[in-house]
């Protein structure tokens, strides 16, 4: 299981959504897919049609920047960050 | 008791204003949509909901909605995308509500609906080979953000007819719900080269007025227009302001000639001329105008007006809104003749409307 950390901008728009959760899946991209089961539209607040993440959203796995293919390991950390941006 | 409500969507969320019939005291709520940007909040008559176009840096762009006068929210943008056309959108800057439906304009230029009260949307034209289309997602053509549909107006008793404006190209009606489009810009001005006649031109604003539905009036960025024949055809009507360019505009809710603008200052200020407030009105359809400066800061006032910022009520003696891109609301409940500012400090403002609801 991964370990998600996600930022506090996301927490308002879906109901129940923690900030730290763990999930079951192989790539970044299958761990989003994981959360919009549960908190539909999710996906749509981080990645664009292509798909790809968001410009001002960074994903870290295990400290490094990471992309949507990026593996996941059984305890992998998983950080989504929403970059500065704006005033 | 009736009360009026004025949306206001600003950079930094959604607020409400809202009073009674007498619009003399203002409540203030907010900010909404956890504070993102607000480009466009509007209310939904048939349904009571009110409806805003938000697009945060992170998290893009989709529609918020709220049942209850605003106290709660939520969002969707399920269907809100161009897939993998190529066309990519980055804002929903326009919104619509009519014939129980909901039209949203977007950046890049396009035109979606929703059924269902906002939860799902679709793609119901990107006006593709119109004149002008070829160019309008060209890198080389894009001013600052991005050429888009900042508004649809809506035929009050066809469901399939409106206009859509395309930001730089001009208006296009269609009357088969989006199928075909026509452009509509015939006597409008260009003061810069057009490769096609037909298209080119710079709508600001679009409104009708409520009492005939052929009589439109347009804020562009070269002059005041007005059409009888519902667009078909258009007059300048700019004689008598004090510059010909602007964004907002209002058309009174019971008499056809009467019509508000807020001119501005054409260069790249964009703010009110020498720094002195006034919303211009004409109660002859254009022929002559009356500036309405009464309550409002006469003197060091640089403030601008965006396309959605001004908003006219239904009540029996109407009331005119506006709202400044340095965050004041100013309201008149006698048709202009006097104003009062009833919300300071709040974030640079896109957008104002206005309902009275129950």
């Amino acid at each position: 299981m991964a370990e998600l950390y996600l930022p506090s901008t996301l927490q308002p728009l879906f109901a129940g959504l923690p900030r730290r959760l763990e999930v079951d899946a192989a790539t970044v991209d299958q761990a989003l897919d994981r959360l919009e089961e549960r908190w539909p539209g999710f996906r749509d607040r981080l990645c664009e049609p292509g798909p790809e993440l968001r410009r001002h959203i960074h994903v870290y796995v295990d400290r490094e920047r990471a992309t949507l293919d990026t593996a996941l390991e059984e305890r992998s950390r998983v950080d989504v960050i929403a970059a500065i941006s704006g005033g | 008791m009736s009360k009026t409500l004025v949306m206001v969507g600003t950079r930094k969320g959604c607020f409400m204003l809202e009073s009674n019939e007498r619009r003399q005291e203002w409540q203030l709520r907010g900010p909404y949509c956890e504070a993102w940007p607000i480009y466009h909040a509007v209310h939904d008559a048939d349904t009571g909901a009110i409806y805003a176009a938000g697009a945060s840096e992170w998290h893009g762009a989709s529609i918020w909605r709220s049942l209850d006068r605003g106290e709660t929210w939520t969002q969707s943008s399920e269907g809100l995308e161009y897939g993998n056309s190529g066309l990519k959108l980055s804002k929903v800057s326009g919104l619509t509500a009519a014939h129980g439906r909901l039209f949203a304009g977007a950046e890049m230029p396009g035109v979606f609906e929703s059924r269902d009260g906002g939860q799902t949307w679709n793609v119901l034209s990107t006006l593709d080979g119109q004149p002008g289309s070829e160019s309008w997602n060209d890198p080389a053509n894009q001013p600052p953000g991005h050429l888009g549909v900042p508004a649809i107006l809506p035929h009050p008793e066809d469901p399939a007819r409106y206009w859509a404006i395309v930001q730089g190209i001009g208006i296009f009606e269609t009357t088969d719900d989006g199928t075909s489009w026509t452009p509509r810009n015939h006597g409008l001005r260009a003061d810069w080269p057009l490769e096609n006649p037909e298209v080119g031109y710079c709508v600001h604003k679009l409104v009708m007025s409520p009492m005939d539905s052929d009589r439109l009036y347009q804020q562009n960025h070269v002059g005041m227009h007005r059409s009888d024949d519902a667009g078909l055809t258009w007059t300048e009507i700019s004689d008598g302001l004090p510059t010909e360019f602007g964004f907002a505009a209002g058309a009174h809710p019971h008499d056809r000639d009467t019509f508000y603008v807020i001119p501005l200052d054409p260069g790249h200020g964009r703010c009110m001329p020498d720094g002195s407030a006034a919303v211009w009105r004409t109660r002859d359809a254009g022929a002559t105008w009356q500036r309405l400066d009464d309550g409002l800061p006469q003197q060091d006032a640089h403030v601008g007006v965006l396309r959605e910022g001004m908003a006219v009520d239904t009540h029996e003696v109407p009331g005119v809104y506006f709202g400044t891109s340095t965050g004041q609301v100013f309201a008149s409940v006698d048709e202009g003749q006097s104003w009062r500012e009833i919300a300071s400090y709040l974030p640079g403002i896109a957008s104002v409307e206005v309902a009275i609801v129950d």
